[in-house]
């Protein structure tokens, strides 16, 4: 059983070395010639006025706890559904009954407007 | 026998492991190599335009004359970025780009790793992938690049979850997380058995929430060059930047494999008559996902780039209600005598 993940552990090191080869190779084999104004943050010629670490619009975090919300529902779809023929009618119902609380809880939040982005 | 010998040491599956990864990671860089190309000539001849043909017998060492040029190009760190995130970031996004190739089964049970939990897999390293981006908007520390990561972010996870059902859908009717038997519970006469036709809403939803996961116009906006420059890679030159393209570009022919394997049969020939059962499965495999790869750059060259509003409307109040509601009634059919169309 756990012998089918040791080449996904030896993939995870082959995969670091393909990546940061090219990367070391690419910071050693190109030319260095830093100057100040290469190295600024680019903003379209202009010099950049602030940090760019600003504050940022709050509908992203809500999408970002909807996500989570959603991702832990399919966590819980995912075993269900392998297991479908197993469970029958009854496993059938119980999802529903869940799947449909849920969607009362989507529906809310559509019409509360937080999946709106104007 | 030398071969004989060495199949018996203890690190004898470690080495074949390593034999397979080779296999699978050399194809796929040339594979990426040339789509690159590709995507180049298909939408120029779109265009009536010729596409790169200087480089090469028309054009076809243009790959290898961009590899070189981005490995000597210089690799520019802005004096205000994180310079440890910033570096790690396009291997954050390369790795689980190559890890996810891991579960692929290229015939039955030919996968570098063979796993029972295999689309489970596939879903928690795919979902990896958007650290790298995340990363490298805030290591920047660069306008463009914070707000390209923000909506990236956004936007991948809103598909994630559509992407998601789909796949809830594909294992109600395969009954496995074995991409292997997902592949074998679609066997059985033709292209009508595969699960394109009786799931087909979650095929659309799937195929078309790969295009979003992978930031491919339409739905570009993380990068949208027109508005934000380049979006969270802006800061990224040489080697830097080669690495997030070779990921995008690896996760394109990821989700069309995936797609081919999930929803169009993987090995299996379209009619399972004599001309097309004496072509190997790894060729219709490699057919399908060269399809869909194809529909990726037509779909590039035919539609102008979504507004973010409308790119979010369709992840959360298109797709997630119609996977839902499919969800259901394939449900239902399981459950009624119905199911012998789906079995």
């Amino acid at each position: 059983m756990l012998d089918h993940y040791l080449p996904v552990l030896i993939f995870l090191l082959v995969a670091l070395l393909v990546g940061v080869i090219p990367l070391w190779l690419g910071s050693n084999l190109g030319p260095k010639r830093p100057d100040s104004e290469k190295l600024s943050p680019y903003e379209c010629g202009f010099e950049a006025f602030e940090d760019a670490r600003v504050k940022f619009d709050v509908r992203y975090y809500l999408v970002a706890i909807l996500f989570i919300l959603f991702d832990l529902e399919i966590a819980f779809l995912f075993p269900w559904a392998v297991v479908f023929d197993a469970i029958g009618m009854t496993g059938f119902v119980a999802m529903m009954i869940f799947l449909a609380i849920l969607v009362v809880g989507f529906i809310y939040e559509w019409k509360k407007g937080a999946l709106e982005w104007e | 026998m030398v071969f004989a010998h060495l199949t018996s040491t203890p690190w004898w599956p470690a080495l074949w492991s390593l034999l397979k990864i080779v296999f699978v990671l050399v194809p796929l860089l040339a594979a990426v190599a040339y789509l690159t190309l590709a995507e180049r000539k298909v939408i120029g001849y779109m265009q009536i335009r010729l596409g790169p043909n200087r480089v090469g017998f028309r054009g076809l060492l243009q790959p290898i004359a961009d590899a070189l040029k981005l490995l000597f190009k210089e690799v520019v760190i802005p004096t205000n970025a994180n310079r440890f995130l910033f570096l790690t970031a396009p291997v954050l996004a390369f790795v689980p780009a190559m890890l996810v190739w891991a579960a692929v089964p290229f015939g039955p049970d030919v996968a570098i790793a063979n796993m029972n939990a295999g689309l489970l897999y596939v879903l928690a390293v795919a979902g990896l992938g958007v650290y790298g981006i995340i990363v490298a908007g805030w290591a920047s520390n660069s306008k463009y690049a914070f707000l390209g990561a923000m909506r990236a972010a956004a936007q991948l996870v809103a598909y994630e979850i559509a992407m998601g059902f789909a796949l809830v859908g594909v294992l109600m009717v395969a009954q496995s997380l074995n991409l292997s038997k997902i592949v074998e519970a679609q066997a059985g006469g033709g292209f009508w058995s595969w699960y394109w036709l009786p799931l087909f809403p979650f095929f659309l939803v799937y195929f078309i929430s790969g295009v979003a996961e992978t930031n491919r116009a339409p739905f570009d906006v993380a990068e949208g060059e027109s508005e934000i420059v380049a979006g969270f890679h802006v800061e990224y030159s040489g080697m830097g930047f080669a690495l997030f393209f070779l990921a995008e570009y690896a996760n394109m022919i990821f989700v069309s494999i995936l797609t081919s394997v999930l929803f169009l049969g993987g090995w299996y020939p379209p009619l399972a008559i004599a001309p097309f059962t004496w072509v190997p499965g790894i060729v219709w495999l490699l057919l399908k996902t060269a399809f869909l790869l194809y529909v990726f750059l037509w779909i590039r060259a035919t539609f102008p780039r979504y507004r973010y509003d409308q790119i979010m409307r369709l992840g959360w109040k298109v797709f997630i209600p119609v996977t839902i509601a499919w969800i259901v009634v394939i449900g239902i059919a399981l459950e009624t005598p119905l199911r012998s169309l789906l079995r």
